[in-house]
């Protein structure tokens, strides 16, 4: 196995995703224009008048939103970026890439470069969208570099989570119940859409045992305060990404190998 | 005879899932160039086996080797010398078939200009050239079993593993299919399939093993398992007055090259044949030339389903009609 052995698969495997992506247009536009829509644009001019600017410490409740969006939107993805492997395993397609002689790694890498690329032009979409609603970047283009590279780092665990769950359920029924089971808690129960002091003390004790909580934290100082209240956290959130992304990467690849030997 | 170069070497296989056994010490060789049938109703361990052999199934007990390298210790050469057919329709709905023979051809480390020249070759082979770039969703059952294959050809394999090749197939497509696979041994390529369909292991296969309940139960050419049986036979009744002229007449029909015994009944002659078409006429002849007046002949013919039954105990569908099957 030579890196060009390995680059070639690689980029076969993401070429089959755009190819796929580039035959379902409808699809990907509802997937792109989703999450800004409903959570940026609905959720955010609810709560606009409702939101308590003291406690928010944010100059508006759409700017408040803003990094809890993009943070969901990693989420979304990156626990829904497995299924496509679940029906690949479900129709036979994963048995004949299987039986060729890639290196596993290379199926997940590939859909995790995929889904990766897809996330970060959502992210770049909803910060343009909160941008016209008057939404302006603290850290300017800098800070959207550092913004997409935390989504990266997050993705990596999630897309591992949900490879790991695609690879241990019996069928996708059973996927898409597992992934809603987890998905509205782990928004609900962080920071995305309101701080912590805001929240019920339980509530608080749980959400900082949610690793979205510390990606928000590090991503919503870049829009709305600056590079100074920003590092600190933004390197904590390393921190932890680095844990999480062991964590998950090393369950998921438990749960491949038991899957496909 | 010379034996023939092992290609395929499986010894005391065993596959268990849970408390399930799946197969149970299974041993076969799989010669250079022939046809090798896996045969036996569903559940009965074939794909299992097949799986075990293209190394995507760990086995929990027991080798198998592959041109020589083991499916579990050297699973990456065994991987890039074969190519696989999967049961299920394994295409992607949203992909065309050149596409699908591009991303194999990057998963299998061929150059550019080598999967060109290969999707060339197969889509002709497999006459989809007018549909190549048509995506999958839009083909018929056929269609996509004949992408299928051109996908397990791809790598210029040296065996050729074939789940089901024509399961759910109509007459048409299942006769073309069996048509690519005879042009496939002419090549000299290996292969091995399994069939739950009599006819198809008795038409296609050179020799093949039936499976039932995760154990082999028999081995070898369809003709050998036939004539295991008894083989074809013709009985032959002669007019009453002429019973004395039986052992002249049993004498000339031994000495014919196609026959392989001849017993005297009370009414004629019970003849064991190698082909009862070829050795009608031979047998015929003998009787005219011996001035024997025949009554009339009749032959049997043992099918597949005889020695199917006779090896497991059951028939292989339970009794199911199967128009494939007539």
């Amino acid at each position: 196995m030579t890196f060009q052995h390995y680059k070639q698969e690689v980029l076969a495997l993401t070429m089959r995703w755009v190819r796929r992506l580039s035959r379902e247009k409808f699809s990907m536009l509802f997937t792109l224009v989703q999450p800004m829509l409903f959570w940026l644009i609905f959720f955010g001019s609810l709560f606009q008048r409702a939101a308590n600017i003291q406690i928010l410490d944010a100059p508006n409740y759409m700017s408040f939103l803003a990094g809890g969006v993009v943070v969901m939107t990693v989420l979304n993805n990156g626990l829904a970026g497995g299924v496509d492997l679940l029906f690949d395993k479900e129709n036979g397609f994963l048995e004949r890439m299987m039986s060729t002689p890639i290196h596993r790694s290379s199926v997940i890498l590939s859909r995790y470069l995929f889904v990766m690329a897809i996330t970060g032009m959502q992210i770049l979409v909803i910060l343009s969208i909160a941008f016209v609603f008057g939404v302006r970047l603290e850290t300017g283009l800098p800070g959207i570099a550092v913004i997409l590279a935390i989504g990266m780092l997050f993705g990596v665990g999630l897309t591992a989570i949900s490879m790991g769950i695609a690879f241990s359920v019996k069928s996708h029924g059973d996927f898409f119940s597992l992934l809603g089971f987890l998905s509205l808690p782990m928004i609900f129960l962080s920071s995305a859409l309101v701080p912590l002091s805001a929240m019920p003390g339980w509530m608080q004790v749980v959400a900082m045992v949610n690793p979205m909580t510390w990606v928000i934290d590090a991503v919503r100082p870049l829009i709305i305060t600056g590079w100074d209240a920003a590092i600190p956290q933004v390197a904590l959130a390393f921190l932890i990404l680095a844990i999480f992304d062991a964590v998950c990467l090393y369950g998921g690849a438990k749960a491949f190998r038991r899957a496909i030997g | 005879m010379m034996d023939p170069a092992v290609v395929i070497d499986v010894a005391r296989l065993r596959k268990t899932f849970g408390p399930v056994t799946a197969i149970e010490d299974l041993s076969f060789t799989v010669h250079a160039g022939e046809i090798f049938g896996l045969l036996g109703p569903n559940g009965a361990g074939k794909s299992t086996t097949l799986r075990i052999l293209i190394t995507v199934l760990p086995p929990s007990a027991g080798t198998a080797t592959v041109l020589g390298h083991d499916v579990v210790t050297e699973a990456d050469t065994v991987r890039s010398l074969i190519g696989y057919v999967p049961q299920e329709r394994a295409v992607d709905r949203f992909l065309t078939g050149r596409e699908h023979l591009e991303l194999l051809g990057g998963l299998y480390h061929l150059s550019r200009t080598e999967t060109q020249a290969r999707i060339a070759e197969l889509l002709k082979l497999v006459d989809l050239e007018e549909h190549a770039d048509r995506v999958a969703k839009t083909y018929s059952g056929g269609m996509k079993r004949k992408l299928d294959i051109a996908c397990g050809l791809l790598p210029n394999p040296k065996i050729v593993f074939l789940d089901e090749p024509t399961l759910g197939l109509d007459v048409q497509s299942r006769l073309r299919i069996w048509d690519y696979i005879r042009r496939l041994r002419e090549q000299g390529i290996t292969i091995v399939m399994t069939t739950n369909y009599l006819e198809e292991a008795d038409q296609l296969c050179d020799r093949l093993a039936i499976i039932d309940g995760g154990t082999i139960r028999v081995i070898g050419s369809p003709l050998e398992l036939k004539t295991g049986l008894g083989g074809d036979s013709l009985a032959l009744t002669i007019k009453d007055h002429e019973t004395e002229k039986l052992p002249r007449l049993r004498d000339g029909v031994m000495a014919l090259p196609l026959v392989r015994d001849v017993r005297i009944n009370p009414t004629g002659l019970d003849v064991l044949v190698e082909s009862p078409e070829k050795s009608l006429p031979a047998v015929i002849e003998v009787a005219q030339r011996l001035d024997c007046s025949l009554d009339g002949i009749e032959y049997h013919r043992p099918r597949l389903d005889d020695v199917f039954v006779a090896h497991t105990g059951h028939g292989l569908r339970g009794g199911t009609p199967d128009a494939a099957e007539e």
